[in-house]
């Protein structure tokens, strides 16, 4: 689960002459986390306080001098480093006014970076390959530098890392269309040359990010057609190795590209299943490259998307959960959210989008709002976004953040908890909600199965009713609303829960068959299934304003030529029996046969049924079965209910799963004979049915005569 | 070649009228053939069965039977007259009242001097045969009931007569019947209806045959007056019945459309002396009824309400397979393609249609697209019926004509001619008739508008044209152009040149002559030759007039030069390919390209075809010159073809048979490149007849 939020302009950007060029050339951090320092591409350095999105100090060459490296803050010194005109590196502080007063060091070779990172001193990269600490250099600037790289090879990216104790300094080259990695270890020195695999197009990389995952460097990397690979190196390897050696690589995520191949693209790793891409097409917006998206890599699946005004320089950095992006005039920071995902998370994204759309009583927001709903254009809408924010903060003056009501959880009343998550949930805007919800649920679930007095039913009803939830971000909930036989949220459970274990829905169903009639006929459960369930039963089961149909001369289920022996008279008035359980149970089994499953989970579980509730639960389902084939039950559009397919696959597993014990029940004989007519009848409704179809076949191949009306226009060719 | 505009035309919903009757005259070997609508045809069976005449039908008229004497023919009908017609002038040249009720059936004898006629009244009429006239001579002995056939003995002296449920044999010169043969009804139901002898024949041997409506073919002793074999062919009716020339075989046409022919021949090889009447072949070629019956020297000639004429070869008559041996189908009158006209004046498109009712003037569609070769263009506007004009008085519609430049429209019936002026601003169309016309344009068979619409032109009596001045406000008769040769054969194509110089008229002789319309004289007379020209047209630019007839020979012409062109003499030096040679219908239209001196265009029912001077001429004497295969492929085995190969197979013949699914009835090109084709699906037509005699079918 990953999230993008409201963005700022943190500054304008001035237009090069040259478009294709960012105006940018990088932003580092600094000491303070709410800094970041930005170099253009010209002449100067600035420093933002982020939130505020405020210069702090600015510093500028000389005319005619030119920053050749965005500047670094030194953690150590805390001083700045930058480099002018290739080989001028000048180190400031932050008091120093005048950049031209500040210490110049002139070294021999050109200088392709200046890398520094906490906890690391800062690493000279030149542009023939060679590495440097500052400090070394600047004691001694005219120093040798040597040659690492070959005559045609030029630096295409370079980043440092820095674990503990180990400093890496990695950089991409590329040669005649080969590119290749280079890692340097300092201390002790040594460096690494790795190939990079060719695409098939012959194209380079657009974008690289690195990052250390579990004493590995990652390397991600975004190829124009919209692949973004990933290449594992060993951080603490075997060193010795020499030469240069292939780096396998494994393709994390294809990210559409609409048409034509990406231009100005940049991805960036977030972490270890989230990636942000900047310059792509939005798969579900028509046009253009411009949106930032953040996609799930182990899922494929596309998190979070936001259109960027203006022309993308495919640049991006993040830091401390922002992100910027350079796009047209602005220089815009957007933070972001990741969170270990889960597969129905991930899968629920596109669901709850179908779902949005047919459910309007659950007020969730579109999923197309969210993205596309209110995009920054310009200054105007960060006047407003300000202004939402000033609201906001005065509404959560008399209500509580999310943190506080987490808090409360723990340890408050029920009435309370009860009224501060009803609160935050019906005020909430559903982005936040979208991550606090599952926090809440956990915490109020484990408040609960830790104090049995302690149970939210309406604040949890509501929970589940956002649809932000399921089964596995809160797995306790469904069992734990079945414990207090809160058979309301169960059904909601069942109902909205994409994902609820073959386990989980064996023990509803064991539960609801074994309820007593009377514990369920009082509870007020979903309206639309108890409706259809009436429909159901009073459709020809009872007898609705005194309206009694009359008895049907022979079992529908059987074709009608066939004269009913007499001795199947019985049988027949117990089919034509009311429903074997109460409205409201079967209300409940109805929602058990409409979870999704898989049969091979579900039939070890099913076992555990006992005799008679196997038999009362097939007695339903032949109920249900007779009812659907029986009468002119027209389906309720709208109504959910159990689909015909649904009822036979559910008799099915019954069967498997206690056959043996059925065959020997004396009072499940009667039943299974029933059942037996049903195959019967089945199998004879496909049989014709296959005979219509091969029939109808012949209809489709058939020629389609052109249609040929009365005039037309037609073009030929003569040769 | 190129790309072309097809606009396909599918709403003329033409529908020919059933075959009611037909006569074949062996001498001439011309088939006269009367259809329900009245109108009769001759074809010409020595000129590849060419459509020469059609005298247009009238509504009264209504014949039942024809009949030809030496060259002259006679028709009778159930409006109870007899008419002979002016084959020259193609109008009926007199009828007469028989004053016996309608009249079922009209025969000659073999001398020629008498004809006979059956009433509805039960007597046999009898008229001598005049020079000019017919008179009426005698009754023989009246009957009870009505007498639906009759069949004149070789001799003269004896009349076979079929009538309800038996067969009179009359004695000519007394008059009296002499024979009563009493014919079966038919089984079950049908008992008590009476048995109808549709058709009699009378052989020398005095043998009788007789079709009746009991489904039975007869043959009975004429002397005695006995049943000498019955032959059950059908459950429905036999209708007709035709005898060969040398009396060796009998064909008879039955309600289920099929042709049964019975042979006199032994039925065993040792007793060659005892022939008998053996029933041999069944031909089925019509889905419907085949009322009308010829058997001619080599094939059996066959029509009825299906509206198709088939002409099926006896296939023991030829020694090889050739062109004559084919199955012949006509399914139009071949001058239905002149019903048809186009103006293409300002863009408008307009098409005018004739039927014999009433004209149809249509607005083609318009499309502002460009489409790839086999694209449907999405039409800005569709097309438009814009008049229907009904014709006036009785006499059907024989000749139509639309100026280019849509300004002018007239029709003739064989009694007036009618011109009217036209006057189209954007949608409405305004008509109004030229009132006071020229006393000597009393009928045309052909009318023509010069291309600037300044004159018309009207072919008249014994080939002569007359040309009328048209001015806004008057019509004026101007000058009548005579030919030399003194044919009395009537002009049935007409052609004018682009600049309004030349004027080219066909007549049935297969005379073409070119006049000068400046110096309104005869200019030319274009060698003739010996097949009917069928289709002809005058190039806008180069004055070369193309000429296709009958046999599908196509000449060049240049009228300026008074001779063949150089094409034309090298394409009959070289010979025209067997596969165009072959095809069996004629070439109904020619038209030009007038962005492309070099192509005409030529339309016969099945395809057509444009013809580009520049290619090389498709002939076997090419084979592998200059890079060409000597095939002869059309346009649908060019397409499928690869890029590379195609080159080779190109030549001048551009056959096109992609509307072959139904009968194509006109391409002309319009100005801007593109053609009209009007089609007349044969399907449309089935499906508009009747329903056919229900006939059981296996497994139904």
């Amino acid at each position: 689960m990953a999230a993008l939020y409201e963005g700022f302009t943190l500054c304008g950007l001035v237009q090069t002459q040259n478009a294709s060029d960012s105006p940018i050339q990088g932003i580092e951090l600094d000491g303070d986390s709410d800094h970041a320092v930005v170099t253009d591409s010209t002449r100067s350095v600035t420093l933002y306080k982020v939130s505020d999105q405020k210069p702090l100090g600015s510093w500028t060459v000389k005319q005619g001098q030119l920053l050749t490296c965005p500047a670094v803050f030194n953690f150590q010194t805390k001083e700045y480093v930058v480099v002018s005109d290739n080989k001028v590196i000048r180190v400031w502080k932050d008091e120093d006014l005048n950049l031209d007063k500040a210490f110049k060091a002139t070294v021999t070779a050109d200088v392709w970076r200046v890398h520094s990172a906490p906890g690391g001193e800062p690493v000279v990269l030149f542009q023939r390959g060679a590495v440097r600490f500052l400090d070394s250099l600047l004691s001694a600037p005219q120093q040798p530098v040597e040659d690492v790289l070959s005559e045609e090879e030029v630096i295409r990216w370079s980043t440092n890392i820095v674990a503990e104790e180990q400093h890496f300094v990695l950089f991409t080259t590329e040669q005649k269309g080969e590119c290749c990695l280079y890692v340097q270890r300092l201390n002790p020195n040594t460096l690494q040359k790795y190939r990079l695999e060719r695409e098939d197009s012959g194209a380079s990389p657009l974008s690289f990010s690195a990052s250390l995952q579990d004493k590995h460097l990652n390397l991600l990397y975004l190829y124009p057609n919209g692949c973004v690979y990933q290449s594992v190196v060993a951080a603490r390897g075997y060193v010795g190795l020499e030469g240069v050696q292939a780096l396998p690589r494994s393709l994390r995520l294809m990210v559409p590209v609409g048409e034509g191949e990406l231009g100005a693209a940049s991805a960036v790793a977030l972490d270890e299943a989230h990636v942000a891409v900047v310059g792509v097409p939005h798969p579900s917006a028509r046009t253009g490259k411009d949106f930032l998206c953040i996609w799930n890599t182990n899922f494929q699946t596309l998190q979070a998307g936001k259109e960027m005004a203006g022309r993308i320089h495919g640049q991006v950095w993040c830091y401390l959960g922002k992100l910027f992006v350079s796009h047209g005039k602005a220089l815009s920071v957007i933070p972001y959210e990741c969170q270990k995902s889960s597969l129905a998370s991930a899968l629920g994204k596109l669901r709850h989008t179908g779902l949005a759309v047919s459910k309007s009583s659950v007020a969730v927001p579109s999923w197309n709002t969210l993205l596309h709903g209110d995009q920054p254009q310009g200054p105007t809408k960060i006047v407003e976004t300000r202004k939402s924010k000033l609201s906001r903060k005065s509404q959560s003056a008399q209500a509580l953040t999310v943190e506080q009501v987490l808090e409360l959880i723990k340890t408050g009343p029920v009435d309370e908890v009860q009224r501060e998550v009803e609160a935050l949930v019906s005020r909430g805007d559903a982005q936040d909600l979208q991550l606090s919800v599952g926090q809440l649920a956990c915490h109020l679930v484990a408040r609960s199965q830790a104090e049995t007095a302690f149970y939210t039913p309406v604040a949890l009803a509501q929970l589940v009713q956002t649809q932000f939830l399921c089964h596995s971000v809160c797995p306790g909930l469904l069992l734990l609303s079945l414990e207090h036989k809160d058979y309301f949220l169960c059904q909601l459970c069942l109902q909205l829960f994409p994902d609820i274990p073959e386990v989980v829905t064996c023990a509803c169903l064991k539960t609801f068959i074994s309820v007593p009639d009377g514990d369920v006929e009082m509870v007020s459960l979903e309206p639309d299934s108890v409706s259809f369930m009436e429909g159901l039963v009073g459709a020809r089961g009872g007898q609705q304003n005194g309206f009694s149909p009359p008895l049907f001369e022979e079992d529908s289920c059987d074709t009608n030529h066939q004269p009913k022996p007499p001795q199947d008279k019985k049988n027949h008035t117990l089919q034509l029996e009311a429903c074997p359980v109460g409205l409201h149970k079967a209300v409940l089994l109805n929602e058990v046969l409409q979870t999704p499953y898989s049969d091979n989970f579900l039939l070890p579980h099913l076992k555990d049924l006992d005799t008679q509730q196997v038999i009362l639960f097939l007695q339903y389902l032949q109920f249900v079965y007779l009812k659907y084939s029986q009468d002119v039950y027209t389906q309720t559009p709208g109504l959910r209910s159990p689909t015909m397919t649904q009822i036979i696959d559910w008799v099915c597993l019954l069967l498997d799963a206690h056959f043996t014990v059925l065959v020997m029940a004396p009072d499940a004989k009667g039943l299974l004979s029933n059942l037996q007519s049903f195959v019967k009848s089945q199998v004879k409704l496909f049989s014709e049915l296959g005979k219509i179809e091969s029939s109808l076949q012949e209809l489709h191949k058939m020629k389609l005569s052109k249609d040929i009306s009365q005039y037309s226009i037609e073009v030929i060719e003569l040769f | 070649m190129g790309e072309f505009k097809v606009h396909r035309v599918r709403f003329f919903d033409y529908m020919p009228t059933a075959i009611r009757a037909m006569a074949f005259n062996a001498h001439t070997e011309r088939l006269a053939l009367a259809r329900m609508d009245g109108s009769v045809e001759i074809f010409n069976f020595t000129d590849h069965y060419f459509q020469e005449k059609v005298i247009p039908g009238k509504d009264s008229r209504s014949i039942e039977s024809l009949c030809w004497v030496g060259g002259r023919l006679f028709s009778a009908g159930l409006n109870g007259e007899i008419a002979e017609y002016d084959l020259e002038n193609l109008r009926p040249k007199y009828s007469l009242e028989a004053y016996g009720g309608p009249i079922w059936t009209i025969i000659s004898n073999t001398q020629g001097t008498q004809l006979a006629i059956g009433c509805e009244d039960g007597t046999v009429k009898l008229f001598e045969v005049l020079e000019e006239h017919i008179q009426f001579e005698r009754n023989l002995d009246r009957q009870k009931g009505r007498i639906i056939s009759l069949s004149w003995h070789p001799s003269g002296t004896h009349i076979a007569a079929g009538m309800m449920d038996m067969i009179r044999v009359f004695d000519v010169p007394t008059g009296h019947a002499v024979q009563r043969l009493l014919v079966d009804r038919g089984f079950g139901g049908s008992k008590s209806r009476e048995t109808v002898v549709w058709s009699v024949a009378f052989l020398s041997d005095h043998t009788v045959v007789s079709g009746d409506s009991a489904g039975k073919v007869q043959v009975w002793d004429g002397h005695t007056g006995t049943l000498v074999k019955t032959h059950l062919v059908t459950k429905w009716d036999v209708l007709a019945l035709s005898v060969s020339k040398d009396e060796s075989s009998v064909v008879a046409g039955t309600s289920e459309g099929t042709v049964i022919q019975f042979q006199f021949i032994a039925p065993t090889l040792h007793q060659q002396q005892d022939k008998e009447w053996v029933r041999t072949r069944t031909f089925k070629n019509h889905t419907h009824d085949v009322r009308a019956l010829a058997e001619i020297e080599t094939a059996i000639v066959s029509g009825g309400m299906d509206t198709h004429l088939v002409v099926r070869p006896l296939l023991e008559k030829f020694d090889e397979k050739s062109h004559a041996s084919g199955l012949r189908k006509i399914h139009f009158p071949h001058v239905i393609a002149n019903n048809i006209n186009l103006s293409c004046a300002k863009k408008a498109g307009l098409l005018l249609f004739q039927f014999p009712g009433q004209l149809e003037l249509w607005r083609l569609g318009d499309s502002d697209e460009h489409g790839k070769p086999g694209d449907r263009l999405p039409l800005k506007r569709k097309p438009e019926k814009l008049l229907l004009l009904k014709r006036k008085g009785e006499d059907h519609i024989c000749c139509s004509a639309l100026s280019s430049c849509g300004g002018w429209l007239a029709y003739s019936t064989v009694s007036s001619v009618r011109i009217y002026r036209l006057q189209t601003d954007n949608n409405n169309i305004s008509i109004t008739k030229v009132s006071k016309l020229p006393k000597a344009l009393h009928s045309a068979h052909q009318l023509c508008f010069s291309s600037d619409s300044s004159k018309m032109f009207a072919a008249s009596s014994q080939s002569s044209v007359l040309v009328i001045a048209l001015t806004q406000s008057e019509c004026k008769y101007v000058h009548t152009l005579k030919p030399k040769s003194g044919s009395r054969q009537p002009i049935h194509l007409m052609t004018t040149s682009g600049d309004g110089k030349w004027l080219a008229a066909a007549n049935s002789d297969c005379e073409i002559h070119v006049y000068n319309l400046q110096k309104l004289k005869l200019h030319c007379i274009v060698p003739v030759y010996g097949s009917c020209p069928s289709a002809m047209g005058i190039h806008p630019t180069t004055n070369n007039m193309t000429v296709v007839h009958a046999d599908q020979q196509l000449f060049e012409y240049s009228i300026v030069e008074k001779q063949y062109t150089d094409w034309s003499r090298k394409l009959q030096k070289q010979g025209l390919h067997n596969v165009w040679l072959d095809r069996d219908t004629p070439v109904t239209h020619v038209t030009f390209n007038s962005k492309n001196p070099n192509q005409v265009v030529l339309h016969d029912m099945h395809m057509f075809c444009i013809i580009d001077q520049m290619f090389i001429h498709p002939c076997p004497c090419h084979n592998g010159l200059i890079g060409f295969s000597g095939l002869f492929y059309n346009q649908m085995t060019l397409r499928s073809l690869s890029e590379q190969e195609r080159p080779s197979h190109l030549h001048a013949f551009k056959i096109c048979k992609t509307f072959q699914v139904s009968l194509l009835f006109l391409a002309s090109l319009l100005d801007d490149q593109s053609l009209v084709v009007v089609e007349r699906p044969l399907l449309a037509i089935t499906s508009q007849l009747p329903a056919p005699v229900r006939q059981k079918k296996f497994a139904t």
